[in-house]
């Protein structure tokens, strides 16, 4: 600390108005638009939005492995403890990447190398970071292995990748993104390879695991059923924007933004059975192409002029919600 | 952690089952029917190579052939019989192995080095490295191989420098199309997100690609290698028969190339040699197989 005085802690991971493009053949796609969030330690936050949203772009954008070329980050901070990554030098940014911040990719598959066992490949950050012997890198992945309750670990330490089922290679990257104690874990749609009841099982592990080591987690996903039962707060992306931000009860009960609303009910329910599963019309925007005004607004059962015109600013509800829409308070109160 | 600092008896056992890639193939290739006879093959090419001395009571560099001997039928002295010169067609098939094997070997050694370097590079960096690269290799591909030898060699002859004009000639010419392979096993690794894995884990760029992507190259290039291999060798045959082969040398090629013009009067004194390159080109195409199935846990 440098002496001056700060009114409020920083926020352990702080995204500020991030925008990337990726430049393409077919024109400049602009993927993230000015997205905004934050998260603190012991917090979930759960980021949600369909595909082409920007979500995965945003945590690759946060771990720094963006494709670059084409991706280009335009502007925004992505602040760390106070730091800003993307101003770091690459050697500090190392140092913060896996110790600090560690992800889990959407498919364990491509995730782990085929070619090396399991153990090795937990190991390895280990032995790399933290100049631990093969030995003692290996009882601590055994250790770990067992923490994210891989049955008998001790004997599938040498496996290999394809000798594991999808819940279980799952496990194993949860397993290697643990290795190094970081204090955020980004998980891209750690479930969606998996079928429903290994789902759950995920998800109860990586709550269990955040309560256990109060770091924090951002989760990335689509499926709002996930969600409900893990995060503390929900950030709706649509179109590279983080459209409402919310409580998760807050968010399930009255949706402030047409988009969280209409995502709410295409959620099947078993008492709806007869009825015919309501769907959000249309697709989500080209990004070479966002329409003008409120990206969402060719889709918007509430659609007014003004929607077509001009951009929602990001509007403060108060209690730590807002939306991006210009009737985000007759939404929120059920008059639109 | 429960199991502290001090190693017990239980980590060493972990220590000893965590086997590294090569620790499980060997696992494998010690069951390999195929794996142990090409290695048999393997090895006994390779010892007539080296001691010629122990399987020819003749040797061949220094005997005096008969033309009275002038394709002669074989005998219990002379089990392959006689070449058109009279000269004893089994020293010469022993004597012979060294130039075939050694310029083998050693061009691939050439050949997949070159081809490594350049195509882990052009493969992993990509952008303007990747474009130079494959102008360069597209280039070399563009030479005619036996073309390309012919000249290598001839430049390089008359200066009895043995086998290593062919050598240098192979190796230079060969490692192209290996180098594209490699090239495109390393382009297919490089976006799978077990690399992403490992560079946020904090792995550096020698790590990613010598730990992480290469044994993932490795299964196309031990193939590509060995095929490569058996060509080498059938390659010094060929540049023998054409005549600018190792000078002064005893090879497989030059008998080769000096029997067949007596064929319909004699075949064996073709037979021999042609059997043991055959054989060997074989034994090495067999061996690389194995060596690349044991290399592929997904095969397993």
């Amino acid at each position: 600390m440098t002496g001056a005085v700060v009114s409020h802690a920083p926020h352990l991971l702080d995204v500020r108005d991030l925008v990337v493009e990726f430049h393409t053949r077919d024109g400049i796609a602009r993927v993230i638009n000015g997205a905004s969030f934050h998260v603190n330690a012991g917090e979930t936050l759960a980021v949600l939005g369909e595909s082409g949203s920007g979500k995965s772009v945003t945590a690759q954008a946060v771990m720094g492995i963006l494709d670059a070329p084409p991706a280009v980050i335009r502007a925004g901070q992505i602040l760390y403890n106070g730091r800003d990554l993307l101003t770091m030098a690459d050697a500090d940014r190392r140092t913060v990447r896996g110790a600090e911040i560690a992800m889990v990719f959407q498919d364990a598959l491509s995730a782990l190398n085929p070619v090396l066992p399991v153990g090795w490949q937990i190991a390895e950050a280990m032995r790399v970071r933290e100049g631990k012997s093969k030995a003692e890198a290996m009882t601590r992945a055994i250790g770990l292995m067992e923490r994210v309750r891989i049955p008998a670990a001790r004997e599938r330490v040498r496996d290999y990748p394809h000798q594991f089922s999808g819940g279980m290679r799952q496990r194993v990257m949860i397993a290697m993104a643990l290795a190094l104690n970081p204090k955020v874990l980004i998980a891209d749609e750690p479930t969606t390879a998996l079928d429903v009841t290994v789902q759950a099982q995920i998800m109860d592990l990586l709550a269990d695991l955040q309560r256990d080591t109060g770091m924090a987690l951002i989760l990335i996903t689509h499926d709002l059923g996930v969600v409900a039962t893990v995060a503390d707060r929900i950030a709706v992306m649509y179109a590279g924007r983080i459209v409402e931000h919310a409580d998760v009860h807050a968010l399930y009960e009255r949706p402030a933004h047409p988009y969280t609303r209409a995502l709410i009910d295409s959620i099947p329910r078993q008492q709806a059975r007869t009825q015919v599963l309501k769907t959000i019309k249309g697709l989500p925007p080209n990004l070479t192409r966002i329409p003008p005004g409120c990206p969402f607004h060719p889709r918007c059962p509430i659609r007014q002029d003004i929607c077509t015109t001009l951009l929602p600013p990001s509007v403060d509800l108060g209690g730590g919600r807002t939306s991006a829409c210009h009737f985000a308070s007759e939404v929120l109160d059920g008059r639109l | 952690m429960s199991s502290g600092a001090v190693p017990t008896q239980a980590d060493e056992a972990v220590a000893e089952r965590a086997r590294s890639l090569s620790g499980d193939a060997w696992h494998d290739l010690r069951r390999s029917a195929v794996f142990w006879t090409a290695t048999a093959l393997v090895v006994l090419m390779s010892l007539i190579a080296a001691f010629p001395g122990l399987f020819s009571a003749i040797d061949a560099r220094t005997a005096a052939c008969s033309l009275t001997d002038s394709l002669r039928a074989p005998d219990a002295n002379h089990w392959f019989g006689f070449d058109k010169q009279g000269c004893d067609v089994y020293s010469r098939v022993i004597y012979g192995a060294r130039s075939s094997v050694l310029v083998g070997i050693f061009s691939t050694l050439i050949t997949g080095v070159v081809a490594l370097f350049v195509g882990m590079l052009a493969g992993f960096y990509g952008r303007w490295i990747d474009t130079i690269l494959a102008r360069v290799t597209d280039i070399f591909l563009g030479i005619p191989p036996l073309l390309g030898a012919v000249v290598v060699a001839k430049a390089l002859s008359g200066q009895e420098l043995g086998i290593w004009p062919v050598v240098l000639a192979l190796g230079l010419l060969g490692w192209p199309s290996p180098a594209r392979v490699i090239r495109s096993s390393v382009i297919a690794a490089r976006h799978q997100d077990y690399v992403n894995a490992a560079r946020i884990l904090g792995a550096s760029n020698g790590r990613l690609m010598f730990r992480h992507i290469l044994p993932n190259a490795l299964a196309p290039m031990v193939v590509v290698l060995t095929i490569m291999l058996g060509t080498f060798i059938a390659f010094e045959a060929t540049l023998s028969f054409l005549g600018v082969g190792p000078r002064n040398t005893i090879s497989w090629g030059v008998d080769i190339a000096e029997a067949q013009r007596w064929i319909r009067d004699a075949s064996l004194p073709l037979m021999f040699p042609a059997g043991f390159l055959t054989a060997t080109v074989l034994a090495f195409i067999m061996l690389g197989d194995a060596i690349r199935e044991a290399f592929d846990p997904r095969l397993r």
